[in-house]
């Protein structure tokens, strides 16, 4: 029965045999991806997880000098007043001397708040800075305790092994005392 | 077993050097390459195959699932509604796991099915036989723990009666069903068990299934004809004759899966578990999922309520001491004309059963399932005893070779055979 099956190879050596299970493989392989996919899929966001990522914050209550922490997406992000000093030290500095060169003006959208995501961009430890009481560092910003990166009031790395500077989240302005992140 | 250096055939040197030292490619060979399988198999030997595939689909969904659940009596409802609409996919890994359940076990008794119909539980695959039935239990107590997570009125309800059963164990029987809850009623400890052990369960079950595919691994398949093979001519290597069958038969298998979770995803379900739990009222007509249903028209078939979960649990039990029941020497029912029909109607009165367990219990579904159960116990006490001494089979084939190639191929010397004597 099986001799019967078996068919003499053509001259060139392309069978019908080799036809089918070219086509045959080709069609389980994208079976398996299209099946592999809703499992890869089902593990990234969900709808709801999607729905939750803008927070809302009201800037009144936040006095010239201090600054406030919030969570959005599930990470901090601090929101300070900044003093004019704090603003003119920013923008004083020649950007040559800056290791992620980057104008302060490019940094907010109105000049006394900096919104900036606060997760230190060396290895994610949360700066400290927010708190009167924290230690600043020598540029006046954040100072990150785990590896020493130094942040000014820009949020701008200033020394340090942290490589860029704190990430400004997308956000806008729907009033002059609210805004929307994300 | 010689300690050293495994010989292997393999030439590449990579295989070859893993294959010396670890012999998993020469026993994949082995096992499904050249494995010699009788010749003459029809669709039915499709099943086991599909069932592995089956278990496998369902864990995959399953861990993915478990990622997205939440085990708590006030979340998990609204975890699964969340899987349901948030979660990308959600709904088809839902879906899909549901309904797998229900494809498993179709799968499962066509599986079932044809092992009794073709006698492959007598000798030499008894063990092969038992291992599948406690393949069967753990896959009921999976699939009967897995329908609670979802934790609505059904899932309550169903937790509610089942574990109650045990209650009918007389001293011991309230002591182990407060065990079984953790509590005293079903409530949170018992569906973080329960989540526990369906997680767990699956792996048990692919373990035995292990064990029962190296059992048949050592008797070899069963075949339509029940007779065993004689020689070369009347097996044909695994791969890939039975490969490619098998192939066919998954093929099929996914058209009627999709069918089911792409245009019926809720026809096997109860709508009642789309209500939350509600401890305090009972849904006015609670049945089990509809693959237990037989059992569960056994268990009401009886006005007792020890009594009837005896029979209940015996009527899987009694499977365990089948090989011994059947006395006759002749595996395939194709050659016992008398055990034929016999067993034709207990397949009737199986469905049968699943029909009137899904009825509410009154006249006439009540007699019905009595004589059901009846039937199905007489059966495998009576009859098939008394039919392995009375009935007169069937000459069976010289070999398997010959009906297959209809007396054409010529057959080497040694390997024609007397027809087998009856005992």
């Amino acid at each position: 029965m099986a001799d019967s099956m078996a068919q003499p190879a053509p001259q060139d050596g392309e069978t019908r045999r080799d036809f089918l299970q070219l086509v045959a493989g080709s069609f389980a392989a994208v079976g398996v991806g299209a099946i592999a996919w809703p499992f890869i899929s089902s593990m990234n966001p969900a709808r709801d997880t999607l729905a939750v990522s803008t927070t809302d914050i009201d800037l009144k209550p936040i006095a010239a000098g201090s600054a406030i922490t919030v969570v959005w997406r599930g990470k901090p992000v601090f929101v300070r007043n900044r003093t004019e000093e704090e603003v003119k030290a920013a923008r004083s500095v020649p950007l040559s001397e800056l290791q992620d060169p980057q104008p302060d003006q490019a940094r907010v959208k109105k000049d006394q708040w900096l919104v900036v995501i606060g997760i230190c961009t060396h290895l994610g430890c949360i700066p400290l800075g927010q708190k009167p009481t924290d230690q600043r560092g020598p540029f006046g910003g954040w100072f990150c305790p785990c590896h020493g990166s130094a942040y000014d009031t820009s949020g701008r790395i200033r020394q340090g092994p942290a490589p860029t500077n704190l990430a400004v989240p997308s956000y806008a302005f729907t009033s002059d005392t609210q805004i929307r992140i994300g | 077993m010689a300690i050293g250096l495994h010989k292997s055939e393999f030439k590449n040197p990579v295989i070859r050097w893993v294959d010396a030292r670890l012999p998993v490619f020469t026993m994949v060979q082995k096992e499904y390459g050249t494995f010699p399988t009788p010749r003459n198999f029809n669709y039915f030997w499709n099943f086991g195959a599909l069932a592995l595939v089956n278990l496998l689909i369902m864990m995959a969904t399953g861990i993915f699932l478990a990622m997205n659940y939440t085990a708590h009596t006030g979340l998990a409802f609204d975890s699964v509604e969340r899987i349901m609409r948030d979660v990308n996919y959600g709904w088809l890994l839902r879906y899909a796991h549901a309904n797998g359940a229900s494809m498993f076990f179709i799968v499962v008794y066509i599986h079932i099915f044809r092992n009794l119909y073709y006698g492959s539980y007598k000798a030499p695959r008894e063990l092969l036989f038992m291992l599948g039935v406690v393949i069967f239990l753990l896959m009921m107590a999976t699939a009967f723990m897995g329908y609670v997570l979802p934790w609505g009125q059904m899932s309550f309800w169903g937790a509610t009666v089942i574990t109650n059963l045990f209650s009918a164990i007389p001293f011991v029987g309230e002591s182990i069903v407060t065990w079984l809850w953790g509590g005293f009623s079903v409530d949170n400890p018992t569906l973080n068990r329960f989540y526990s052990l369906h997680y767990l369960m699956p792996f048990l079950i692919l373990g035995v299934v292990f064990l029962h595919v190296a059992t048949l691994h050592i008797t070899g398949s069963n075949n339509p004809l029940g007779i065993d093979p004689k020689g070369p001519q009347d097996t044909v290597p695994f791969h890939p004759y039975y490969t490619a069958k098998d192939s066919v038969g998954l093929v099929v298998y996914f058209i009627v899966f999709a069918v089911l979770v792409f245009f019926f995803p809720n026809v096997l379900g109860h709508a009642d578990n789309y209500i939350p739990a509600n401890p305090l009222v009972t849904p006015p007509h609670i049945v089990p999922e509809w693959y237990f249903l037989p059992f569960y028209a056994i268990l009401r078939a009886v006005p007792d309520k020890l009594g009837g979960v005896v029979l209940m649990f015996g009527s899987i039990a009694i499977l365990f001491v089948l090989p011994w029941l059947d006395t006759s020497p002749v595996r395939s029912m194709r050659f016992r004309p008398l055990a034929r029909p016999f067993f034709i109607v207990w397949c009737v009165a199986f469905l049968v059963l699943l029909y009137v367990g899904g009825k509410p219990p009154e006249e006439p579904f009540v007699t019905i399932a009595r004589v059901c159960t009846a039937y199905y116990f007489l059966y495998f006490l009576v009859i098939l005893p008394l039919l392995g001494r009375l009935e007169r089979p069937l000459p069976l084939p010289e070999s398997i070779a010959r009906p297959v190639l209809r007396g054409g191929g010529p057959l080497p010397a040694g390997a024609m055979s007397k027809p087998m004597e009856k005992a």
